[in-house]
């Protein structure tokens, strides 16, 4: 009971978001428009209420860091990053959802119907996705982890769908869907596979099975490849290759602000259940038995897991940064940029060490403020009442709106990594992570390919502001409401000023993985005389 | 403390401009130009280090350490020695006159333009500045950005292109001196137990890695300092840029932005990887002559003056890497006092032809000449100029060519001189024709330019803002550097006094490095039947 009650106390961020979102999904149906428009709001309020809990929550004592978690202390920093960064993407959504028919309601030209109106929905949903993506600092067992993974994506399958009326939205909505669900049986599949070889369903326990088999015989082959299932069925929710493909048509599909939201949320859900499995396997203590039958040590994940990451996070990397050098609509470059950036922090999980870990924890918080920056700035300007496509829409921009010209440039650079913004610090960090690894060839084939980036990212930070405006961009206006784009304001001069603070962050960032496994003392090859009351794993029952 | 107010100024000059006004704005800059020249020159004074006997940094770099991410041992650590501060004087020196340059030449977004202008000044200084990695590798990467929208913006045609190439091919090899970077301060971490970004430590660090090693990281460095020299054959973003470029933004990149790469060279690679630059000297030796001669040849076929003197610098710098790589104080001397003299005569020269430019709107060597007539202030000046590039004696840039073959010259492997080195005679005669082929192709240009019958675009109009010849503001530009020419030619001996001790320290490991590389050579040569026929040669 006990136990129960301190997990439950440890969600209660998690809780209050789900009340807020059964209100705001009540308020947006109301008629009365003034309540409409608190929605938004009210989601904002409830967003800040988790974020003030989770200071609560997690004092810093005994209950807390001791949890039976693997990551005990990650929960505050990733639910304050995530609460933090979600209060922007809800800025994006003002005064974008639901907006013609708000405006033909008011115009008097239609009724108020519930059925057509989404804010409500939107708000709910966003809501529950970000709750998923928190209540992943907590799980404890593959069930929840799945749950929570779910809950975290489901919502933004429907948020995609919400643009109803494009066919090209439709064509995201089914895509996104239908990938997803094909995602989820993957990785679902894994963690069977995963049960199997460990007879356990707790990550704890997993890990302690693992290192037992690690320090003998070696993990079951069927436990790595539920692992390997597991992480390419994750690859999805990063938009990693191979099941990166999705990303450019459903990004440019879906309403811009939905873009920014499933362009950073999922990104975390998916990063933080890789870190949780990886965790679980162990970074260490494992060996290969070569032909004569003599063990040799090697560094890192057990080698299967460590050349199927590499793999990937090599690919990741090239395609992405090479897809995005053909693309002349913004929200596809965004798209291969984000593949780009999740290629990028698989560098530091592959690193594995609790610095690889801290850099990819400090670069989700970049690239978020990076991101809510850039989709700020697209969410506020529209183009003759539609969405701004392409860059050559934006050229120009800095003659009449200076100010998002420059969110633009300043969010385009640091997602380059030019210091001295935000970017280049998370880059630093993924940098160091990887060399004191001994990936030196990983951290290689980062550098090129984010040389290659500079050409894309810079066509986004130097068109708006080299070129003179012409007949194409003097339709570029801004958009019905100012918050996307104070978001925008805010969020970049955060890239301007947070890396005065870079210290304090990587330092929150280096606490989130105090206290676990990843304390090097505990992982070492010889597990045998180091944990005396090796209590045998529950035996899954027949 | 000073040296963080030293780039406050233009800092805050910026936000100065921003607020201005846009008819303000060049006032404003000029006043904040003037007001850092002030303050450097009030540095210099206070710099306590132009006699020392050794190599100090002033302040102590430790002592005003700003940390930034301490658990990586990341701090923000400023501090100058002899060397970086000339070049900074060098870059506050010639700011002013790039404002002067643009006076009336940047006619729209004007306070963009200053605030621009500003902003690379303050990005350079803080390269020469810097004593760690991480801020010396971020005013590095900085500098791009100005140095990008300035080209983008007021540059000349063929703009977007030549500001795409100019930041791609920069910010390319830096990444991966970045990587190199990195490395040395990993192994540091690894093998003393502190992680550390200051460029002392690696430096005193970085030599004990093995050679092969030491290699990797010469190559990593090279990537990104190369690029900026520009050695050949990494040079081609430069004629573009610096053709295409504003006024200001020429003489900016030709006189300041180039001696970024020279250096980080003498930063970084003379002291960080004594072995790899032992080896490597020849290699970096023949391409660095390669550009001095192909440059030559390619500037003696242009019509286009900008260019012309683009490519010029491509061949001149070629020297000063020549002189770094000889590994001898008077090669090292040489190649300092290089870079200062490019800085002023390349930089005076831009200014001179951009003044030609505004008033005639062409570059074109068939289209005009005899501005001797037209021009006689100007065409002094330009003359002046040229006689410093092509290295006239009594003018600069005689000295520190000379220096520089010298150096490279006596670099044989039993010199007298106390300091062996890999290069030797033949390097210097080959790029001493670089040397000739330039007196040719600046006088020829010269002499087209100034004298001959007087030719004018056919559809050139006089000018409404600007006289005939120079006015008084274009002179105020022109003149100081003309003047700084004179007295660096004639009186060079303080200049390089002050370098002495630093060259000295730097080279301290060579000389026996040089000779175990020689044992080890003839080692080699006797187990090997076949004998390495131009190393015999040289000797």
């Amino acid at each position: 009971m006990i136990e129960m009650s301190s997990k439950l106390i440890l969600i209660t961020p998690e809780i209050l978001l789900l009340i807020g979102a059964v209100i705001v999904a009540v308020l947006g149906l109301s008629t009365h428009r003034r309540i409409r428009n608190a929605v938004p709001w009210t989601t904002v309020g409830f967003l800040v209420a988790a974020i003030v809990a989770t200071q609560i929550v997690y004092d810093g004592s005994e209950t807390v860091t001791n949890a039976d978690l693997l990551l005990p202390n990650l929960g505050l920093y990733l639910k304050t990053m995530v609460g933090v960064i979600a209060i922007g993407l809800v800025l994006l959504g003002i005064g974008m959802v639901d907006r013609k028919y708000e405006e033909a309601i008011r115009d008097g030209r239609a009724g108020f119907d519930p059925l057509r109106v989404v804010r409500g929905e939107y708000h709910a949903f966003l809501l529950l996705s970000i709750a998923g993506t928190m209540l992943i600092a907590n799980a404890n067992d593959l069930i929840w982890l799945f749950l929570a993974i779910e809950l975290s994506s489901l919502p933004t399958y429907v948020m995609v769908a919400l643009g109803r009326g494009t066919r090209r939205n439709q064509e995201a909505a089914i895509k996104y869907f239908f990938l997803g669900a094909m995602s989820s049986a993957t990785f679902l599949y894994g963690f069977a596979l995963l049960y199997g070889a460990s007879g356990t369903l707790s990550l704890t326990g997993m890990r302690e099975v693992f290192a037992a088999q690690a320090a003998s015989d070696g993990i079951p082959l069927f436990g790595l490849i539920g692992m390997v299932l597991a992480i390419v069925g994750l690859c999805f929710k990063i938009t990693a290759v191979p099941m990166h493909f999705y990303a450019p048509d459903v990004y440019q599909g879906a309403p811009t602000p939905v873009t920014g939201f499933i362009s950073f949320m999922p990104k975390v859900a998916g990063f933080t259940a890789i870190i949780m499995l990886c965790a679980a396997v162990g970074w260490s203590g494992h060996h290969i038995i070569d032909n004569a039958g003599v063990r040799v040590p090697t560094e890192g994940l057990p080698r299967p897991v460590h050349a199927t990451l590499w793999v990937i996070a090599a690919l990741t990397m090239i395609l992405g940064n090479i897809g995005a050098l053909l693309q002349t609509s913004i929200k596809r470059l965004l798209a291969y940029s984000s593949i780009s950036h999740s290629g990028y922090m698989l560098v530091g999980v592959i690193a594995g060490t609790a610095e690889g870990i801290d850099a990819v924890f400090f670069y989700l918080v970049t690239y978020g403020v990076a991101t809510v920056a850039v989709f700020g700035a697209l969410c506020g300007l529209q183009r003759h009442g539609r969405e701004v496509e392409t860059l050559d829409d934006l050229s120009g921009l800095w003659k009449r709106h200076p100010g998002m010209a420059f969110v633009l440039a300043l969010s385009a650079f640091s997602m380059l990594g030019l210091p001295p913004l935000l970017g280049f610090w998370g880059k630093l960090d993924l940098m160091i992570a990887g060399i004191s690894a001994g990936e030196t060839p990983l951290v290689v084939i980062m550098m090129a390919t984010s040389a290659v980036s500079a050409y894309y990212y810079l066509h986004l930070a130097g068109l708006p502001i080299i070129r003179k405006p012409d007949a194409r961009t003097e339709g570029v206006e801004v958009g019905p409401s100012p918050w996307p784009r104070i978001a925008a304001m805010v969020f970049g001069i955060g890239i301007l000023i947070v890396p005065i603070g870079a210290r304090t962050l990587m330092e929150k960032a280096e606490a989130s993985t105090k206290n676990s496994w990843l304390e090097p003392v505990e992982t070492t090859l010889n597990t045998g005389d180091a944990r005396p009351e090796d209590h045998t794993p529950e035996l899954p029952q027949a | 403390m000073q040296l963080w107010i030293l780039l406050l100024i233009p800092l805050f000059t910026c936000v100065g401009v921003g607020f201005g006004g846009e008819r303000n704005a060049r006032a404003i800059a000029l006043g904040g130009s003037l007001a850092t020249l002030a303050w450097a020159v009030v540095l210099a004074m206070q710099f306590p280090h132009w006699q020392a006997e050794q190599w100090l940094y002033w302040p102590a770099p430790e002592a005003n350490a700003f940390p930034v991410i301490p658990g990586l041992g990341i701090a923000v650590e400023l501090g100058v020695d002899s060397v970086s501060l000339l070049l900074v004087l060098l870059n506050v020196f010639l700011m002013p006159c790039c404002v002067l340059g643009s006076w009336v030449a940047i006619k729209e977004r004007r306070r963009e333009f200053y605030i621009w202008l500003l902003v690379l000044s303050t990005c350079v200084m803080g390269v020469f500045v810097s004593r760690d990695v991480i801020s010396f590798y971020t005013f590095f990467e900085a500098s791009l950005v100005p140095g990008f929208f300035m080209l983008a913006i007021y540059g000349g045609p063929d703009r977007r292109e030549a500001s795409f190439k100019f930041f791609i091919y920069t910010f390319v090899g830096s990444l991966f001196m970045l990587l190199g970077l990195a490395y040395v301060a990993w192994q540091h971490a690894q093998q003393t137990g502190d992680w550390s970004f200051a460029i002392s430590d690696l430096t005193t660090f970085a030599p004990t890695l093995s050679a092969g090693e030491q290699g990797w990281i010469l190559l990593a460095l090279l990537a990104g300092l190369a690029v900026k020299v520009p050695l050949f054959p990494l040079h081609t973003w430069l004629p573009l840029a610096h053709n295409q470029a504003p006024t200001a933004g020429s003489v900016n990149f030709a006189a300041v932005i180039l001696k970024l790469g020279l250096y980080g060279m003498y930063v970084f690679v003379l002291p960080m990887v004594p072995e790899a630059v032992v080896t490597w000297a020849p290699t970096i030796a023949v391409l660095a002559v390669i550009g001095i001669v192909y440059a030559a040849l390619i500037c003696w076929v242009q019509t286009d003056v900008k260019k012309l003197i683009a490519y010029s610098s491509v061949s001149h710098m070629g020297f000063a890497v020549l002189g770094l790589l000889a590994l001898n104080p008077l090669g090292l001397q040489g190649s300092v006092f290089y870079m200062l003299s490019h800085g002023f005569a390349t930089g005076g020269l831009f200014l001179c032809i951009g003044m030609m430019y505004e008033r005639y709107h062409t570059k074109d060597l068939r289209e005009i000449g005899g501005l001797a007539f037209k021009m006689p202030v100007w065409s002094f000046f330009f003359i002046v100029l040229v006689f410093a590039s092509v290295g006239l004696p009594g003018l600069n840039g005689f000295v520190s060519e000379f220096l520089c073959l010298i150096g490279t010259f006596t670099a044989v492997p039993g010199a007298q001189t106390g300091y062996p080195g890999v290069l030797g005679p033949w390097f210097a005669a080959v790029a001493a024709t670089g040397m000739i082929l330039g007196a040719m192709y600046l006088l020829y240009m010269t002499g087209k330019l100034c004298f001959g019958p007087l030719r004018e675009p056919a559809d050139h109009h006089e000018h409404e803002e600007l006289p005939k010849d120079l006015s008084l503001r274009e002179i105020a530009a022109v003149a100081p550097i003309a003047v700084v020419c004179l007295v660096f030619g004639i009186m060079p001996w303080p200049i390089l006094h002050a370098v002495e001790p630093v060259a000295e320290a730097v080279l301290k490991p060579y000389p026996a490095l040089v000779e175990s590389h020689f044992e080890q050579m003839d080692a080699a040569a006797k187990v090997s039947l076949l004998t390495d026929t131009t190393l015999e040669g040289s000797r």
